[in-house]
């Protein structure tokens, strides 16, 4: 029961953060170091896993092309799939981060009497993951507002566009119901897909769980428990914490406590887990490569000088004779039979 | 190894419980063993071939002995564990790929149903991700915080000698398609994994006889098929004469000549077995039509290269013969056959191993002119640019009646495909030779295309029924033109495939034959000179 583990997980963690935050003196914990201790291990992790992807070398050019590759002028090349220049390289990667290209073309199989294998296409995992991801990282830029007096004009447009319905009060954020959405679609999928549930981790169902609870939260706080809050008070923690002058200066309500504590854990736990897909996407070498590998040598820093191939003069002495006889040209002649002397 | 009939495997395939029928597996992945029985594993390799391997000094093959997957023992070295996990150390620390697609996976399962071998078999190991797994749980124990702090509740696990046997398995029930790659959010290509689980291997001795009898062949030989020089010579003699008997036209090449323009290395397979030789047939006819100063070589007498699944030092030692010879003879550049992996190796490898081939020239076609760029460096051009050229420029005269016994279908291989990019250049020239040819439905063709089923070296008749499984998706878009269009003849530029779909047609698509495309080349081909018997079917007619 991996994804029950998770629940238990996160119900725990939220325990921990209404509970601890409820003894006097311990908002200091979960309202400030923790969150500095989190965002310390998340950027420093982050670089970390980068830096030891960046120090293995990438031996060889190992692109995957999915088109046409550049070769006689009259042959039409594919430049996004089959990319040869780096501006070509940069459109397949920019499609492939911010459009989720290669889950687009997604195939569904399905095996029926004869046999025969049908494919169609299937584009629900994209769709779920683009629901997500973008609900997310709106998500994400809104909260800057509450770090930074004034609130720069591109947050406001950014919570403008997200409270475009302008259903009830405090308006509805679209990104909210699209991040909550987004976890259940993911979360569902992993259940009912007897592939993706096959192979599903606790690491898997965790993150998931953990979103979710920030995203429940969060809404409580904003729609449902507003007099719980005050949310002058948290902004004016949150400022002290991006200016590196964090006070806390009237109670400000578990929910919060709880909000901050999930984020907290998600951004420790960022850098040791999967999550780190949002980096290794940039450097994968199936993707970032040029096809021109025939046109421009590409280095092996450790390649060895030292492998050489079975040698020709090896080889033309171990079949000389029959090389002889067969007529075929060789650098050194037979040596005069003895016998004929 | 008998195979089992058609109508029991194809009940099987649909109705046999896996995981593609809907029976999913009660028991955790982590807990259901390895189990090896007669025709689910290739064949060990010979002692002797892993000892001559290891003889050479620039290579190493240790642990060579007598040992066979269906035994509970497999006689591994003392410190098997030690060795496997350093070596797993050292490849990621050499191969950022590796580390990378340790780390990013998400299990989001868009690779689980592309992989020809699950389709065919339903195995949840052989998901992709699965498959990458395998490895994923010892990378995770022993190179991870939080494998070493969670253990199995991050996924991962001590390795073992089961898990050893897995690896086994499974790393030979890939062929190194990259098919799933495509799909991969992140790129994550499972040929990478499973080139890595195969270097592992190898340093406890296990590995299959499949690949290595071929690899060392090819290293003392010059060639996987093991033929010796003058051999060599016989074969491609004999087919010169059966191209000359056939059209009247009589062939000079040569052999090991210095001076000529042009190096030409195909897949020894090529002279060896049908229909193969009729691909040779046809380069023979063409090159003399256009009277190209080449020459075949016997020391470098394979394009092929089997270390591309063994290891890398393998590989670039098997490669290295290409461009010695190309020194050696003094040629310009050199032309490659119609071969998959062969093609993978020159366009993604040669010139990183073996490079700079700074003694050869920018490939130039002495007959159009035309300049190869997209080879400046390597200096090794695939047939089918050098054809498609001599096609534009009008250098050929072709009666593509002379093809209309052939009703064809193309199957881009794997790695021309996917490794490449190499799929007009051989539909530019179907186009001019052939008057009647189709596609596959579009999910298996072009970078969406099926593997034979059998590359890799997995092409044995031990794992038969394996092969055939693997080849289903393949074999089924085939059977789709054959009912709608058809179609009798498959076509592809790879000698692998032209040994494996072979089988895989006579088995689910019996009467559908399979060709190279320059064999459809020699077909249409009108040759100055000729005095042509009535070919009814083209370079295969018997006379």
């Amino acid at each position: 029961m991996k994804y029950a583990f998770s629940f238990l997980a996160v119900i725990a963690l939220i325990l921990i953060a209404w509970l601890g935050s409820q003894i006097p003196g311990m908002e200091y914990l979960f309202g400030v170091a923790i969150p500095y201790l989190a965002i310390l291990v998340f950027l420093g992790g982050f670089v970390y896993r980068v830096m030891q992807w960046a120090k293995s070398p990438v031996p060889f050019p190992i692109q995957t092309t999915c088109g046409q590759g550049k070769s006689l002028d009259f042959i039409k090349r594919d430049k996004l799939d089959c990319p040869n220049t780096n501006s070509e390289v940069i459109a397949r990667m920019f499609l492939e981060i911010f459009a989720f290209r290669s889950l687009f073309r997604n195939t569904k199989s399905e095996l029926h009497e004869g046999p025969k294998i049908t494919y169609e296409s299937s584009k629900w995992l994209w769709l779920f993951a683009l629901i997500f991801h973008y609900s997310f990282l709106v998500i994400v830029l809104r909260h800057m507002r509450l770090f930074t007096n004034p609130v720069p004009g591109w947050i406001q447009a950014i919570e403008l566009g997200d409270a475009m319905l302008q259903i009830g009060a405090p308006t509805l954020y679209l990104t909210n119901i699209g991040l909550v959405l987004g976890v259940v679609l993911l979360f569902g999928r992993r259940l009912t897909n007897p592939h993706v549930r096959f192979i599903s981790l606790v690491n898997d169902y965790f993150p998931l769980v953990l979103i979710l609870g920030i995203a429940i939260t969060g809404i409580l706080m904003r729609y449902f428990l507003r007099t719980d809050i005050d949310i002058v008070n948290i902004k004016a923690l949150l400022v002290g914490l991006a200016t590196l002058q964090p006070v806390i200066s009237a109670e400000i309500g578990a929910i919060f406590y709880i909000h901050i504590f999930l984020v907290s854990v998600l951004l420790a736990y960022f850098p040791f887990s999967k999550l780190m897909h949002l980096g290794g996407v940039f450097m994968s070498p199936t993707r970032n490569m040029k096809n021109n590998t025939r046109a421009v040598r590409h280095i092996n820093p450790w390649n060895d000088p030292n492998i050489k191939p079975h040698s020709y003069a090896g080889y033309e002495d171990e079949f000389r004779e029959y090389m002889v006889d067969a007529g075929i040209p060789v650098e050194k002649e037979l040596p005069p039979k003895k016998d004929e002397a | 190894m008998a195979v089992v009939k058609l109508e029991q495997l194809s009940k099987s395939v649909v109705q046999g419980p896996s995981l593609s029928t809907g029976a999913i597996p009660t028991k955790d992945w982590m807990d259901t063993p390895a189990v090896f029985k007669p025709g689910n594993f290739a064949y060990q390799a010979k002692v002797e071939k892993v000892e001559y391997l290891d003889s050479q000094k620039d290579l190493s093959f240790p642990n060579a002995r007598e040992w066979s997957p269906d035994e509970d023992d497999w006689k591994l070295p003392e410190d098997w564990k030690e060795i496997i996990l350093q070596g797993l150390k050292e490849r990621l620390d050499k191969f950022r790929s590796l580390k990378i697609f340790m780390d990013c996976c998400v299990r989001c399962g868009a690779c689980a149903d592309k992989c020809h071998f699950f389709l065919g078999t339903g195995d949840p190991k052989n998901m992709p991700v699965m498959r990458a797994e395998l490895l994923r749980s010892v990378y995770r124990n022993d190179f991870t915080l939080a494998g070493k702090i969670m253990g199995k509740m991050a996924g991962a696990r001590e390795m073992t000698v089961g898990v050893l046997k897995e690896w086994f398995m499974y790393s030979y029930q890939c062929t190194e398609c990259r098919r799933c790659s495509v799909f991969c959010p992140y790129g994550i290509d499972t040929a990478e994994v499973t080139m890595m689980l195969r270097e592992l291997l190898h340093l406890v001795g296990v590995g299959i006889n499949w690949i290595l009898e071929p690899a060392s062949n090819s290293n003392r030989t010059g060639n996987h098929m093991g033929l010796q020089p003058h051999t060599f010579k016989d074969n491609v003699d004999f087919l010169a004469e059966d191209v000359e008997n056939l059209t009247g036209v009589k062939i000079n090449h040569s052999f090991n000549r210095k001076g000529a323009e042009v190096l030409f290395i195909t897949p020894s397979a090529d002279v060896f077995a049908e229909p193969g030789l009729y691909t040779a047939m046809g380069y023979l006819a063409l090159f003399e039509e256009i009277g190209l100063d080449y020459t075949w070589s016997t020391y470098a007498s394979e394009g092929g290269n089997f270390g591309l699944f063994t290891n890398n030092e393998l590989m670039k030692k098997l490669n290295a013969k290409m461009y010695a010879e190309a020194k050696r003879l003094g040629v310009k550049y050199i032309i490659g056959g119609e071969c998959g992996h062969m093609w993978r190796v020159l366009h993604q490898y040669m010139d990183t191993m073996n490079g700079p081939a700074d003694f050869l020239e920018v490939p130039k076609s002495s007959i159009t002119g035309t300049v190869f760029d997209n080879a400046a460096s390597t200096k090794m051009i695939h047939i089918s640019e050098f054809t498609a050229d001599l096609i534009r420029h009008n250098k050929l005269k072709f009666d593509p009646s002379r093809n209309d016994h052939v009703k064809a279908t193309y199957h881009d291989s794997c790695n021309p495909a996917r490794a490449m990019g190499l799929m007009d250049e051989p539909r530019y020239i179907l186009d001019h030779v052939v008057n009647n040819w189709v596609e596959m439905p579009e999910n298996t063709i072009r970078e969406q295309t099926f593997c034979c089923g059998s590359g890799t070296g997995l092409n044995t008749d031990e794992i038969m029924e394996l092969r055939m499984r693997a080849g289903l998706p393949r074999a089924n878009a085939v059977k789709h033109v054959i009912d709608k269009h058809d179609v009798n003849m498959l076509s592809c530029v790879c000698a692998i495939d032209r040994a494996t779909l072979t089988s895989l047609m006579d088995y689910w698509n019996p009467g559908c034959g399979v060709c190279g495309v320059s064999e459809l080349v020699g077909n249409a081909l009108v040759m100055k000179g000729e005095n042509r018997q009535e070919l009814t079917e083209g370079l295969r007619t018997l006379v």
